[in-house]
């Protein structure tokens, strides 16, 4: 199980050909109480860079963008009676949806654990 | 981002902020605390249900002062701008009005206190919005008659505890405190420290204000901050308190284009005004009075969990009627809350509306403000 970072605060963990998309520690704790998750249904198709889910706190809304190319394989229905899981275990309970790996080059233009880290520490 | 940093003020009680772990962020000039590590969701209901102590002391403090020492000198340069009976105010009475332009429109909202000690007759106490006061003072003192001036006040902090057990808390350090009614304010020893209090706030709870001389303010949040009874609560929190309270954000809900007959606020023209007029935009309020306003600002639950925010096009039968002017989660709630102004023939508690969301609809409903029960001291 390899996991990948985005700069945009998402993190892909990929396990065999699915991949599981959530938010980043770093994303949660930036964004305060999670009231609410609009995650997409199993079948949509997604793009790199596109949107995929949102993400709402108290104050504002947030996109959540797909990672990679894929098709969306499940979604989190937890999330929907206890958003919370979001702040509680972003990189775990608190995942988005689960994703077919539709473009395996492109995980070559995600950061790793290390890089991810660096970046946010560099984003002050 | 570091030169825009460098330009916004701090309040005196900043580094308490800092120390406790806000997240401070940018508001009306000011540096100011967002929230505090616990988050907005326990912040939102430790207020309701306990006591929330919050820093305000970016408002505007000033004093309108007659050099007659009368209270009717005072209050009727004051009435020449808004729509209040400040005439009619005993003394320690607080009133909540609004600056108002020549169209009816609103400059901002204020709160006026007359002072309570007769030997301070003349002095009418206003604490106005912190993104407005250059201007609410600009305009205040541009339209005074002669012997009556305008005085910020400077050397001042504003603290806010607001919750059910507000009286408990600062009746143990305000002897009186308790005793004191809903919107009214008088001077009071904080700990032996002079300080002036109105019970009062923005969070649809019993509290009070705490306007207290800069020296003294780091003790005064130390030692409430101290309670058990008490947690620090930011900005977001304020909001959404304010917002399940069905109370008004200038800026948001209220601004130079609305008067206070659409925005619901008639409740703050007294009788004697309505009928005599003497203010800015008396025509179009008078008009609005008599025709009822063509637009009003209602209270909107919105089904299903996910909140519609500001900005959004509110629909009936698939013709646009409105837009929302305040929208988030209201923790007591346990859902989306939010106010705007619809048509009038969509103002009526009950009914059905559609609020854009994120290119489609979501279903809701007119209700009648405030989305939780107001908890005043009678």
């Amino acid at each position: 199980m390899t996991v990948y970072f985005t700069k945009e605060h998402e993190w892909l963990s990929v396990e065999g050909g699915t991949a599981t998309v959530g938010i980043t520690n770093h994303a949660q704790e930036q964004l305060g109480d999670v009231v609410f998750v609009e995650l997409p249904a199993p079948g949509t198709a997604l793009t790199q860079g596109g949107d995929a889910a949102v993400v709402e706190s108290v104050k504002a809304a947030s996109e959540v963008y797909a990672p990679i190319d894929g098709e969306v394989t499940e979604a989190n229905g937890e999330l929907e009676g206890e958003p919370a899981k979001v702040n509680e275990d972003a990189m775990g309970a608190g995942w988005f949806f689960k994703m077919t790996v539709g473009n395996e080059s492109q995980l070559a233009t995600l950061m790793d654990e290390a890089a991810y880290n660096a970046f946010v520490e560099a984003e002050g | 981002m570091i030169d825009a940093d460098e330009t916004l003020l701090e309040t005196p009680l900043a580094s308490r902020h800092q120390a406790l772990g806000a997240r401070m962020v940018p508001f009306a000039g000011y540096t100011m605390p967002v929230q505090y590590p616990t988050g907005i969701l326990t912040e939102h209901t430790w207020t309701r249900e306990e006591a929330g102590l919050f820093d305000v002391s970016h408002m505007g403090q000033a004093m309108l002062e007659a050099a007659d020492g009368s209270h009717a000198t005072v209050a009727t340069a004051l009435e020449a701008l808004v729509p209040a009976d400040i005439l009619n105010m005993v003394p320690g009475q607080q009133r909540y009005t609004q600056l108002l332009n020549h169209e009816g429109g609103i400059l901002d909202d204020l709160m006026v206190t007359r002072s309570i000690d007769a030997a301070d007759d003349g002095y009418l106490f206003l604490v106005v919005n912190a993104a407005r006061k250059a201007e609410d003072y600009a305009h205040i003192a541009a339209n005074l008659p002669a012997g009556v001036a305008l005085k910020p006040v400077d050397d001042r902090a504003l603290i806010a505890v607001q919750g059910p057990k507000a009286a408990g808390v600062v009746a143990d350090h305000v002897p009186g405190a308790a005793d004191m009614a809903f919107m009214t304010g008088r001077s009071g020893a904080f700990d032996g420290q002079d300080i002036h209090l109105s019970r009062s706030g923005y969070t649809g709870e019993d509290g009070y204000e705490l306007s207290v001389p800069i020296a003294a303010i780091g003790v005064i949040w130390d030692a409430l901050i101290a309670d058990r009874r008490i947690k620090p609560i930011g900005l977001g929190a304020r909001d959404s308190l304010r917002l399940e309270a069905g109370l008004c954000l200038y800026g948001h809900d209220i601004d130079e284009t609305t008067s206070p007959v659409e925005a619901g606020l008639l409740w703050s023209i007294q009788k004697r005004r309505r009928e005599n007029g003497g203010f800015p935009g008396f025509e179009r309020i008078q008009r609005e009075i008599a025709e009822g306003a063509t637009r009003r600002l209602v209270g909107i639950k919105v089904e299903g969990r996910a909140p519609v925010r500001e900005g959004a096009t509110v629909f009936k039968d698939g013709e646009t009627v409105g837009t929302v002017t305040s929208g988030g989660f209201g923790p007591t709630v346990e859902g989306p809350v939010a106010m705007g102004y619809v048509a009038a023939a969509a103002k009526e508690p009950g009914t059905t509306l559609e609020i854009e969301l994120r290119g489609r609809t979501v279903s809701a409903e007119v209700v009648k403000l405030p989305f939780v029960k107001k908890r005043f001291a009678k």
